[in-house]
């Protein structure tokens, strides 16, 4: 009997996607045969809108392309920014920046729990980790006003300061999660469903995973000694002698599949807490904005000819900004964003090959992936493969407008 | 025609379609407060289904459209034919002597394969690979349901329900025995979730996996019946289980002595109470603290372990009887 194959789409709608990409795969019964990813549904050009705005405006706008891990595109951004502009913030804002980067890492890391959970079908969990999560999001609401979009962090600085009652919250935080991550090692790392649903799949190993370019827990878990944070230390961090975690430390071995991910993720939120906890007892007095007038830094930007790279360690990964300013513009003339994600869906082609059709929600949840944060260009062929360019769309935008206005008898 | 017969044509159906969707809405309350959340209001499957049966029912354009709407009727037909098989605490079942434990064995499967046979005439990708692994999952999980059914034939000498309920199996078995039937009864709360379609062993319809499965091209009326038909199936199999395994009446345990109606009223919320309490157990606490299997996983638990449980618990019930 000749097997047939099925041709499953998933997405760009799909209940196991919560943002749209493509995955076009063969199916031969469970198997899968052939695999396609394509992105590009949700290109929002917001680098070409960062370009007409002034700086301060596009720091708020970078804080909008990725929804979870909403610090990191700032913190790229004002790292960038003071290097190009060559100020530096105080050293209480550098501090508070790190506590609030780290506190953003421990939502983002248990969100991500939940979602693989509730991708293997363990509802419970999901809810049970989104319940702890809420403590930490209720301490970002008390010291920044919002909960997932921050607005604190500022060229130069940050725009709120830490109090004591924050800092007595942050250690109540603190314990809490100590015990929390005790309960989550259990429940997951210990849990023979969980093992027999996530060790194995998505397994990539440490040359596979330098060549395809994989960066933050991904990589780590398959056993790359790597971290922004350790590399090439930046605020608080510079003090603090970050170690990248690596499975090869906690129980001796890195296999780099999707529950080694799970373990790295875990005894990150541990790490976390230990920098804030450093972060919060070495809290160096003074100012937190090295510009306090809006003005007059809009002013020094528009003076200033330099470029400079931000680079920071998100949940996810590494996240870069490159910035121009050319001085006649008080924004920045060239500003590119490279998403940790761009880097991590490479490992789905290579990760789903073979796989079944079970492991397609454990492989595609298992880097964390945020669509928003990686789509820098659409290029549109059309059927004969030829590249369809600005002027042929627009073109063609106008002759369907025509030919609306003669259906519907509209007359300009 | 007797008014008897017309009452179990209307009749059972309308109180056999009630209890599965309350069954149902305290299964999904009960879950909600184990995660701690608040939970639907017990009412929420009735409105579920009245809403679903207001909807369009769209049939898509490649589907083989005579099996894709006739198959939600074969599965509700099917478990409303199973309800009358049951003795219901006391009460005789309505069909006895008309068919026993392999018949119910019999509709069950056939419900499964209704759902399997209606996901492959969809004809969408997700609902052929739905059904291909509702296949491969009945193959595992009726083995097991057999070993069981054929453990209390060779006890009773029978296979009719009516005989087995009316004297509890406890009493009659020896100590190797009764370790013999509570391993069948292990291996039948593992059969359980599987023939319910619940978690673990929902795979056949995993929403993150293939988008609800069979399911996915069903919508309206005919999502309605199989809705209707998966309620009445869990009240149905958690009752032959409670009839099985713990056929104690109220009278047997406490000792009362009701005559008249009051007996058959204490008797059947006996039997409903009973019911819950195994449904809680079997179906609710099981789907809320496991994750999803995998198909070959779920395959391999079914003919190795359970199978062994089950088999062990079969020849224990032999050397007794024999």
């Amino acid at each position: 009997m000749a097997k047939t194959t099925y041709y499953v789409p998933i997405g760009p709608i799909h209940p196991a996607l919560k943002e749209p990409i493509r995955v076009e795969a063969e199916v031969e019964g469970e198997k899968i045969v052939k695999v396609d990813v394509k992105r590009g549904f949700a290109h929002r050009g917001i680098e070409y809108m960062g370009m007409k705005r002034n700086a301060i405006q596009t720091l708020y706008l970078s804080e909008r392309i990725c929804g979870i891990c909403s610090i990191s595109h700032p913190y790229a951004f004002v790292i960038g920014s003071e290097k190009a502009l060559g100020i530096e913030a105080p050293p209480r804002a550098q501090y508070i920046r790190s506590i609030i980067a780290e506190l953003e890492r421990i939502h983002s890391h248990i969100l991500w729990l939940g979602v693989i959970a509730h991708e293997i079908g363990f509802d419970s969990l999901l809810f049970w980790t989104w319940k702890g999560r809420e403590k930490v999001l209720d301490i970002l609401e008390a010291i920044t006003g919002n909960r997932i979009n921050y607005s604190m962090y500022m060229i130069g600085g940050v725009r709120r300061d830490l109090k004591e009652s924050h800092i007595r919250a942050l250690k109540d935080m603190i314990t809490y999660y100590w015990e929390f991550t005790e309960h989550m090692k259990e429940v997951f790392l210990s849990d023979p469903v969980y093992e027999a649903r996530t060790r194995g799949v998505a397994q990539v190993s440490k040359d596979v995973a330098l060549k395809l370019n994989l960066v933050g827990p991904v990589a780590r878990a398959a056993g790359l000694r790597m971290d922004i944070r350790q590399d090439i230390p930046y605020d608080a961090y510079a003090d603090i002698d970050v170690k990248a975690v690596v499975p090869q430390d906690i129980v001796g071995e890195a296999r780099g599949d999707a529950y080694d991910v799970t373990m790295v993720r875990i005894y990150e939120i541990e790490q976390s807490l230990d920098i804030i906890e450093y972060c919060i007892d070495n809290l160096p007095e003074g100012r937190i904005l090295a510009i306090p007038n809006y003005i007059a830094l809009l002013n020094k930007i528009k003076k200033t000819e330099g470029e400079g790279i931000g680079a920071h360690e998100a949940p996810r990964g590494e996240v870069i900004h490159y910035f121009r300013y050319d001085g006649t513009r008080d924004g920045p003339a060239v500003w590119k964003v490279v998403a940790p994600s761009y880097n991590n869906i490479n490992s789905w082609a290579y990760c789903l090959l073979g796989a079944e059709v079970a492991d397609i929600p454990v492989v595609v949840g298992y880097i964390d992936p945020c669509m928003c944060c990686n789509d820098r260009i659409a290029v549109v062929k059309d059927s004969t493969g030829k590249m369809l360019d600005y002027s042929y769309i627009h073109k063609r935008a106008i002759e369907k407008t025509r030919m609306l206005e003669k259906e519907l008898g509209v007359r300009r | 025609m007797t008014p008897e017969t017309i009452f179990y044509a209307i009749g059972m159906p309308l109180i056999g379609v009630f209890l599965g969707l309350f069954y149902k809405g305290i299964d999904r309350r009960v879950s909600a407060r184990m995660t701690s959340r608040i939970g639907p209001p017990i009412r929420q499957p009735f409105w579920d289904v009245g809403k679903l049966l207001l909807k369009e029912t769209v049939v898509p354009a490649n589907a083989v459209k005579w099996i894709f709407n006739a198959m939600p009727v074969l599965a509700l037909a099917s478990s409303m034919t199973l309800l009358l098989y049951i003795p219901f605490g006391i009460i005789k079942a309505p069909l006895e002597g008309y068919g026993d434990l392999v018949v119910i064995l019999y509709l069950l499967t056939l419900q499964a394969l209704a759902m399997a046979i209606g996901g492959f005439a969809s004809g969408s990708p997700f609902s052929s690979v739905g059904a291909q692994r509702e296949m491969v999952l009945m193959m595992s999980y009726e083995m097991p349901f057999a070993i069981v059914i054929t453990g209390f034939a060779l006890i009773y000498k029978s296979f009719s329900l009516s005989t087995i309920a009316s004297t509890p199996v406890w009493t009659i078995v020896g100590p190797l025995g009764g370790l013999g039937v509570f391993l069948l009864l292990i291996a039948f709360l593992w059969v359980t979730p599987a023939e319910l379609a619940k978690l673990p062993f929902d795979i056949a319809e995993a929403e993150t996996e293939i988008a609800e499965g069979m399911l996915a091209e069903y919508s309206g009326r005919n999502l309605a019946l199989f809705y209707l038909s998966d309620a009445v199936r869990g009240f149905a199999m958690i009752a032959i289980e409670v009839v099985l395994f713990i056929p104690f009446t109220l009278s047997y345990l406490f000792g009362l002595n009701l005559s008249g109606p009051m007996l058959y009223i204490a008797e059947g919320l006996w039997f409903l109470f009973k019911v819950l309490l195994f449904y809680v157990s079997a179906v609710t606490l099981v789907r809320t603290s496991f994750a999803r299997f995998r198909i070959e996983q779920a395959s391999k638990l079914f003919w190795v372990y359970v199978n062994i449980i089950a088999l062990l618990g079969l020849l224990l019930i032999w050397v007794e009887v024999m």
